[in-house]
């Protein structure tokens, strides 16, 4: 008799364990990435697009007519993966990836395309939207297009085309020599409870500021065979996103 | 032998039951089940490309398919049964009427020039018509057929005309399982007919599946296109990469300094919009003249010419638009040449001579 009621004490036991370690395990949950972005901190929405409204860090009143870029590897899924931001068509401003455990993350994603994933034409949705490299560029696809007008220095308004890339150098068109520009975004640890939404920013201004201050009388369109160009775009990149709100 | 009563009524009962089943059997076969079509999508479209949009509500059969091309050419549509779709989109001109403003039953002229159909299926952002007032291809097919300055026909008399008509009735119950024709059903079947009209096999397509060479002008052409510091054509129009050739967006390409037609603006009243018209594809330019929204461009040179040089500032022209100033990146005369040879390269003569697209 003894040894049943110990038996029947163990079961009781190890199954008030069993309910203590499951009463007190976070969840998990969706991860809902929110991209965000701003001028120096005032939002930017499609809403502001098409007026001369931002000054850049050298003193160019500017407009924004459209922004859309790609981010890829997000090191929260498992495979490789992209979205394609477009402010001006609202598409692509929420990504919602589920069923993740709670932990402590180190949320990371790259800014355009790494040359191996840069591979011409094998994406069908970035195509059917005209996102490709030309082939003598060394083809591909873009990281951003962000295109808009700017008060020139002869007081006419001009357009510009701050179009990012892989750079090319094409002195030797028959030997095109290429640098991978697009960079790697560490926005730190995170701790996933349940559902949870982090706004990822983009600071718009940072393009043009960081490390090298953007003169859009110089530097304004034809900027996709601009090797130089490129390299200061991939710097004043380094900059332009961070973490924002997270809510869960 | 003489039947007696009971014998009879049995064989009276058989022959209700019989009758019976006769009636059953009619009404099974009243229930005609419409053949799905398979929509031939070409290599490089599903290559390159995201599927076709077919609406969930609209499958595509090939009753659908036959009533609906039957309904294009059918000038019953018209308030006088004179003009028909293909009176301002005939198949040999790429479906286009090659007139500057295209001419109603009442002799009116429209403001705009007709529009090409062809790989409509891959339009996504789902806007048609220069100014991209249709959403759906089912609602742009409403717009012709009550306007008055085209076919000027009310729906009523319109759906009366084909309810009396010896085949319509039978074709739409075998297309959509009733035989009461309303306008939905019209343009549900106009619709499925326009997906069908694929073009994807011009010299260029052909040189892309390693079928045909390029003369080194219209290589030399394709360049000057895809060059940023040149036509810088491809950032609309797409490339080898995009074969529908037009990203299907709005833009205002310079044309005007000042607008008397604002387009896109005049339909989502935002004046960022104004002056701005829908991309159009660059396929089959040999068969669409006059050019732009307006027709106002009657031959390729004078299109290249205007952006080469005749680039009119304005509020909206899109950045994409280079050296406004001087006009344009101004091509030199063999580059225009090579580009004009280039962009004749996108002629698809099967698809305009296609037996299944004609009437």
């Amino acid at each position: 008799m003894k040894k049943i009621v110990s038996l029947f004490l163990i079961v009781i036991l190890f199954s008030s364990c069993k309910d203590d370690v499951e009463c007190c395990v976070n969840p998990g949950g969706s991860v809902t990435l929110k991209f965000t972005h701003n001028w120096n901190g005032t939002p930017i929405t499609e809403a502001d697009f098409n007026q001369l409204k931002f000054t850049n860090a050298n003193g160019d009143q500017l407009s924004i007519e459209k922004l859309r870029y790609v981010i890829t590897n997000i090191n929260l899924l498992d495979t490789k993966n992209r979205n394609l931001v477009d402010l001006g068509q609202n598409t692509g401003l929420s990504l919602t990836i589920p069923n993740q455990k709670a932990d402590l993350i180190n949320l990371k994603f790259r800014f355009g395309f790494k040359d191996e994933d840069n591979t011409d034409g094998i994406y069908q949705d970035l195509n059917t939207v005209n996102f490709n490299v030309p082939n003598m560029l060394g083809g591909g696809y873009h990281y951003m297009q962000f295109d808009g007008k700017f008060v020139a220095a002869n007081n006419q308004e001009a357009g510009f085309n701050y179009h990012a890339i892989r750079a090319v150098n094409r002195t030797d068109p028959n030997n095109l020599v290429f640098k991978d520009t697009s960079f790697e975004v560490d926005l730190g640890e995170i701790e996933i409870i349940n559902d949870t939404t982090i706004e990822i920013k983009m600071n718009v201004a940072e393009w043009f500021k960081n490390p090298n201050t953007w003169n859009l009388n110089e530097l304004n369109t034809v900027l996709m065979p601009n090797f130089d160009a490129q390299i200061l775009m991939n710097e004043n990149g380094q900059s332009v996103f961070s973490l924002g709100e997270i809510t869960q | 032998m003489p039947l007696d009563g009971k014998k009879i009524r049995n064989y009276i009962f058989l022959f209700m039951f019989f009758l019976f089943l006769m009636n059953c059997a009619s009404k099974e076969e009243e229930i005609y089940t419409p053949i799905a079509y398979n929509l031939k999508v070409p290599a490089l479209f599903s290559e390159k490309l995201i599927g076709p949009l077919i609406p969930v509500n609209n499958p595509l059969t090939e009753e659908g398919v036959t009533l609906g091309k039957k309904l294009f050419f059918e000038k019953l549509l018209s308030r006088d049964n004179t003009q028909s779709c293909a009176t301002c989109h005939s198949p040999k001109k790429a479906f286009t009427d090659q007139l500057q403003f295209s001419l109603g039953i009442n002799n009116n002229l429209g403001t705009r020039n007709a529009m090409p159909l062809f790989n409509l299926a891959w339009n996504f952002s789902e806007r048609f018509s220069w100014d991209g007032q249709d959403f759906s291809l089912e609602n742009q097919a409403f717009t012709p057929i009550t306007n008055p300055i085209e076919m000027d026909a009310n729906w009523q008399e319109v759906t009366a005309k084909l309810q009396n008509h010896p085949t319509y009735p039978d074709l739409f119950l075998r297309a959509f399982g009733t035989a009461k024709i309303d306008s939905t059903l019209v343009v549900k079947a106009i619709a499925q007919f326009e997906r069908t009209l694929i073009s994807a096999n011009s010299k260029f397509d052909k040189y892309l599946r390693d079928e045909a060479t390029l003369t080194s002008a219209e290589k030399n052409g394709f360049t000057i296109f895809m060059e940023e510091e040149k036509g810088d054509c491809f950032h609309c129009h797409g490339s080898e990469n995009n074969p529908l050739w037009t990203d299907n967006e709005f833009h205002n390409n310079g044309l005007d300094r000042n607008f008397t037609d604002l387009g896109l603006g005049a339909i989502t009243g935002d004046p960022r919009d104004n002056g701005k018209f829908k991309t159009p594809s660059i396929r089959n330019l040999a068969f669409t003249a006059p050019y732009m929204h307006d027709g106002r461009f009657a031959t390729l040179e004078e299109v290249i010419e205007f952006y080469s040089t005749g680039l009119q500032p304005s509020s909206t022209i899109d950045p994409l638009m280079k050296q406004i100033n001087r006009g344009g990146v101004n091509l030199s005369t063999q580059e225009k040449a090579d580009l004009k040879a280039f962009l004749l390269t996108l002629s698809d003569f099967d698809f305009v001579n296609s037996p299944a697209f004609q009437e």
